[in-house]
């Protein structure tokens, strides 16, 4: 290359840093002094505004925030429920639905929009979709229950209901994804192990649990992993039907909800940072499980 | 494999049951844009009502939605666009040499919870006067996107044969060079689906702008609980606003439907 200039010769042979650090920087800007910040201020008593004079007070609010059965613990527990019920629901009904969609048939396409529609749905708006058909009074949800003569639901508005139904919103939003991954898994599988065992007389049960389950397990991992992390950090569906605080007995604050109502409704930095980085750690742990569970199962 | 008579039957009475319980709610919801307050509030007017305009008034007009409409295009538009200029070569250096480990630290920005940053962010930002502004929304917004697009390009180039930019290297064209003639290109299909998405992403992004939006830069999600009020709900409006925000981008997603599929299951075969 004799007549490119300087630079333009530096930047090809550079190219590979040139290309992928702005991006890089980008997000390490935004993320690793957030991040070391918080963990700072998780450290400190810093309260009211975060302007204000903190003390550094050690491992005070961890043990304050541990040992808090009222608020932290539920909420480590709603989180939980949350993530494994809407999860396994979520799995469950996808792979049914993605072994219906399997093989083609008339009509597929608009199958495939039904299935899209959900998931492209802002979720704050379809938070509020459903606070309207579960409404107590008004909702569709109980008028249809009322056909069938069954009494009225208290749904969202009760404190023991409210959280088993903002499951089955995100179940009813995030299904369709779970159905997109296995039914790619399932389209890029070869069709000869199934052929095979159909010789060997298998049943369509005995097929799907001996051979298609087991080729299929990698992608199931995928999609409970990224299904698992979102799920997790369920914010906006809690937001949209309960609004600040999980509502008025904290009946869906999970610990997403709990830390940002510390940090932005009473302005407790100190103690919200704590639970942010155990709440951190908790995802950290859980993804470091399954894709140990995923490398386990490569092997 | 052709399936049998019996598992068809029930396939179609499975598939209508999934398509409704999908449907039907999104329905639903339009169709109470279209009606009174009193209409809601009246179970004899599930079905037969006479429709009104009055809420999609009120959304526009009274409640200044336009302004929230055009803030919610620029700031998603804002955010593709430029995560893009980031993202796209990232992502070919990563998967051209291979930087698993670099790109751990863009896909980090998916698995952190938002909150967590979003205090210092606030502290930062609001020193910088920038809260409220345009600017740090975008920022934020980016924060969503450029992951996405990396993950989806990555997966992309990955597919990408490296003879074609062999050849154009032998014709005298430089690495950059390729990149841009060649490769850039045949990536278009990639870079579709990775803006369409991030674009969705970005548009349905809330909790964000809940912090960093001021009064004039509201985004659509966080406009839609205006009509949420302490004591009542204007439920029409409200479903007014939602179907504002929400029916967009599925009119987006029937004509594109093939790269938003291929963008979200993306890298989810090949385990």
């Amino acid at each position: 290359m004799p007549d490119t200039p300087g630079w333009a010769r530096w930047a090809n042979d550079h190219r590979k840093w040139l290309f992928a650090a702005p991006a890089m920087a980008f997000v390490a800007a935004l993320i690793i002094f957030p991040l070391a910040w918080t963990l700072y201020l998780s450290l400190t008593d810093s309260s009211g505004s975060v302007r204000a004079e903190s003390e550094f007070i050690g491992f005070r609010n961890y043990l304050d925030v541990l040992s808090d059965t009222d608020r932290f613990w539920p909420a480590v527990g709603r989180t939980a429920a949350f993530t494994g019920v809407a999860l396994f629901f979520e799995v469950v009904l996808g792979m049914a639905i993605a072994l219906l969609l399997w093989r083609p048939f008339r009509g597929e396409k608009w199958v495939r929009v039904a299935i899209l529609l959900p998931l492209v749905a802002t979720p704050v708006a379809v938070g509020m979709m459903w606070r309207l058909i579960f409404d107590p009074n008004i909702g569709l949800a109980n008028q249809a229950l009322s056909w069938v003569g069954i009494g009225p639901q208290p749904w969202l508005a009760g404190q023991h209901t409210a959280l088993p139904t903002t499951i089955f919103i995100d179940i009813w939003q995030w299904t369709p994804m779970v159905v997109l991954i296995l039914l790619a898994g399932l389209t890029s599988l070869s069709d000869e192990p199934q052929e095979a065992a159909m010789i060997d007389g298998a049943s369509a049960w005995q097929r799907f649990r001996h051979v298609t389950l087991p080729l299929l397990m990698p992608t199931v991992i995928v999609a409970i992993l990224l299904r698992g992390i979102d799920a997790l950090k369920t914010f906006d569906i809690l937001y949209a039907t309960k609004g600040r605080g999980g509502g008025s007995f904290h009946e869906v604050e999970t610990l997403n909800v709990y830390a940002y109502g510390l940090s932005f409704d009473y302005n407790e930095y100190g103690l919200s940072s704590t639970v942010l980085i155990l709440f951190f750690l908790i995802i950290i742990a859980s993804m470091w499980a399954l894709t140990a569970r995923r490398k386990e199962g490569k092997r | 494999m052709k399936p049998r008579t019996g598992f068809r039957v029930f396939r179609a009475v499975a598939l209508v049951v999934v398509v409704l319980s999908l449907v039907a709610p999104l329905l639903w919801m339009v169709a109470a844009s279209f009606k009174t307050n009193v209409d809601i509030y009246d179970s004899s007017k599930a079905l037969v009502f006479t429709p009104t305009l009055d809420n999609y008034g009120t959304v526009l007009q009274q409640a200044n939605y336009v302004q929230f409409i055009v803030n919610s295009l620029w700031v998603a538009f804002a955010a593709t666009v430029l995560s893009l200029l980031l993202g796209v070569p990232a992502a070919y250096s990563m998967s051209r040499f291979n930087m698993r480990k670099s790109a751990l630290v863009v896909l980090m920005a998916r698995v952190i919870p938002g909150v967590s940053l979003l205090v210092p962010w606030y502290y930062v930002f609001s020193n910088l006067r920038m809260v409220g502004g345009f600017s740090v929304l975008i920022l934020s917004h980016m924060f969503v996107s450029l992951p996405l697009i990396v993950y989806i390009m990555m997966g992309f180039f990955d597919g990408l044969p490296d003879e074609l930019e062999e050849a154009a290297l032998v014709d005298g064209l430089t690495n950059i060079g390729a990149f841009r003639r060649i490769t850039l290109p045949l990536s278009i299909p990639g870079i579709a689906t990775a803006g369409i998405l991030s674009f969705i992403f970005s548009w349905n992004n809330f909790m964000f702008a809940l912090v960093l939006s001021g009064a004039d830069t509201k985004t659509l999600p966080v406009a839609i609980f205006d009509f949420v009020g302490y004591a009542s709900i204007d439920w029409g409006g409200l479903m007014a606003a939602t179907t504002v925000v929400t029916l967009p981008i599925m009119i987006i997603a029937l004509f594109v439907q093939k790269y938003i599929v291929s963008g979200l299951t993306a890298g989810a075969t090949k385990g």
